[in-house]
């Protein structure tokens, strides 16, 4: 009861900040869906790291600690550090630079323009909103999940198929609810905000939980001591990572390339300054996040009950590893605050790629399609509403179905994104770069990761391999010589473009 | 520091990601992390280093905030 009231009370602190967004909010499309390029160094490195981080870093990172041991830092959260700041530099900047001095909300918008291209944008759209929403469901997963652990028992009478927890379906509904309320009201800006706020409680409290529950263990050392003595094999790679499995997931985090939603948080920046601490601070934050994940995941192995049974037994639920180690091993209090904390990472994303969807939709599809004359300021932050509310009923519908690895399905998600990301590279630094050679590359992405995709069982595997590397590795091979061959087969693109994206 | 210089000890960070060494080494770095973690650990800060570097000394100069040639309803061109 105790962690369900702390949820809540955040909960309501959220929807406080939704009034206060709404009251800052100037009205028009741009504030909605950029807040006027007006965001700051601090605020941009928090939302953007608070977008950044789901149930993905934490209960994915803690699930997969505790089925593959420590390998699974190196495997995503080192390779993130210096990958997506990597991405940021070199792709992010430009972008930035570009979609400030034309004027673009979306990034759709750029790929049109320098591609010569209205069939790009068209084609662009159904694959980046697709691939937002299997993105959303691992929020809403993992926060079903996690807030389902935290309160079993709580209300028997009310809950009795979940054993008197608060069911998944429940979670789903009231953090799509909040989220949609604050987006609806603020925008882009109240979304920075609330990114911020919940990227600073995330932090802390993962930290917090970490130094909380490894004195139940008996300390650090007793702890690791106790996975050594039950399962040795999880604190190294070697029988659970292959070298090239390991080497090909440094592909992954270049999906964070062509996050619509991430994408729109880089146009907020007031200026190119404003990326600096993000750099510098992201890997820093990332390992914050992971390092105490994935030592309690691990930890979970030898972690037992005073009468020798596990406290996460073989075979228990996906995703519920971390909420079961809180829920046995720290006070309510406790247990409350980090179910805030989860929430709030995984909200901190859901905001921003709702915001995304609508703001793609509004600009890519409605004002292509009605004419730029027929759609008014007032209509456009309409429209851009309406899409993020159907975005987020749909997400939600969808996350009623079967539930699958947060953790899997997030690498297939993010697959998708980084067989993309060759085409934000050559966008920006390769001249000869054409439509042509850029809608075969959406189309490659498609085809071949839609064939992986079945031979994986559809993400109910997740130990699907191909030829001992991760999916993303042929899917990123077929869309970059799709690209290649595409473009040198083609006409190259007219001065005036070449003019306008590659300035002497 | 050109963005070539950049992109080349990004590449070279990048291949110490790989650290086929620790692969079945189970040594304890304090008493508690495994080596291949502590390693991994190390690396993060280390790669907060070097962009903290490329920010000081590999800048790029042509992005203050460009003049803007876009329309002022902000939809592009």
């Amino acid at each position: 009861m105790t962690q369900l009231a702390v949820i809540c009370a955040y909960l309501c602190a959220l929807v406080a900040l939704a009034v206060l967004g709404g009251r800052a909010f100037r009205g028009t499309s741009q504030d909605y869906f950029v807040a006027s390029r007006s965001i700051g160094p601090a605020v941009l490195m928090l939302s953007v790291f608070g977008t950044a981080m789901t149930a993905f870093s934490l209960v994915g990172s803690t699930g997969e600690a505790y089925r593959t041991g420590i390998g699974v830092y190196g495997l995503m959260a080192s390779s993130s550090g210096v990958l997506h700041s990597a991405v940021f530099f070199f792709v992010g900047l430009r972008m930035w630079s570009i979609g400030v001095t034309h004027g673009y909300t979306t990034q759709i918008q750029f790929f049109r323009e320098r591609f010569e291209s209205g069939a790009l944008g068209l084609m662009l759209f159904p694959v980046l909103a697709g691939l937002v929403v299997p993105y959303v469901l691992i929020g809403l997963l993992g926060a079903g999940s996690v807030v389902g652990v935290l309160t079993e028992g709580a209300f028997p009478s009310l809950f009795d198929s979940t054993g008197g927890a608060v069911p998944a379906w429940l979670t789903g509904l009231v953090i799509t609810a909040i989220v949609s309320i604050y987006v609806f009201a603020g925008g882009l800006r109240a979304a920075a905000w609330a990114n911020s706020l919940q990227a600073g409680i995330f932090l802390v409290t993962g930290i917090a939980t970490f130094l909380v529950i490894a004195p139940k263990l008996g300390g650090v050392q007793a702890a690791t001591e106790a996975v050594l003595a039950a399962s040795p094999e999880r604190l190294v790679r070697d029988g659970s990572i292959g070298q090239l499995q390991f080497l090909s997931y440094c592909l992954i985090p270049l999906s964070i390339g062509m996050f619509p939603h991430v994408y729109q948080h880089w146009l907020t920046a007031r200026s190119a300054a404003s990326f600096k601490p993000m750099l510098v601070l992201h890997p820093v934050c990332t390992m914050l996040v992971w390092l105490p994940c994935v030592l309690i995941g691990v930890w979970a192995v030898g972690a037992t009950l005073p009468d020798g049974s596990a406290i996460v037994p073989a075979g228990s639920p996906a995703n519920g590893e971390l909420g079961l180690m809180v829920r046995t091993l720290t006070t309510p209090l406790l247990g409350g605050l980090l179910g805030a904390g989860i929430l709030a990472a995984i909200m901190s994303s859901l905001d921003s790629q709702l915001l995304a969807i609508g703001s793609m939709f509004t600009n890519d599809v409605a004002i292509k399609v009605l004419g730029r004359d027929r759609l008014g300021e007032r209509e456009r932050v309409l429209l851009g509403r309406s899409i993020v509310l159907a975005v987020a009923l749909a997400a939600y519908l969808c996350s009623l179905g079967e539930p699958r690895s947060v953790f899997t399905l997030g690498v297939w998600c993010f697959s998708a994104y980084s067989a993309l990301f060759p085409i934000a590279v050559a966008a920006i630094y390769w001249k000869r770069a054409t439509r042509h050679g850029a809608m075969a590359a959406v189309a490659a992405t498609v085809i071949v990761g839609g064939l992986l995709f079945r031979e994986g069982s559809y993400g109910a595997d997740p130990g699907y391999l191909f030829h001992g590397m991760l999916p993303v590795v042929p899917m990123v091979a077929a869309s970059t010589a799709a690209l290649v061959f595409g473009s040198l087969a083609t006409s190259p693109p007219s001065r005036l473009t070449l003019a306008r994206f590659f300035p002497e | 520091m050109k963005l070539s210089a950049v992109l080349v000890l990004v590449a070279g960070f990048l291949a110490l990601h790989q650290d086929f060494w620790l692969w079945d080494d189970a040594t304890l770095v304090i008493g508690f992390v495994p080596a291949g973690l502590a390693y991994h650990v190390a690396y993060s800060l280390c790669t907060a280093g070097l962009w903290a570097a490329v920010c000081r000394w590999g800048w790029p100069s042509d992005l203050g905030r460009p003049g803007s040639d876009a329309p002022e309803d902000g939809s592009g061109q």
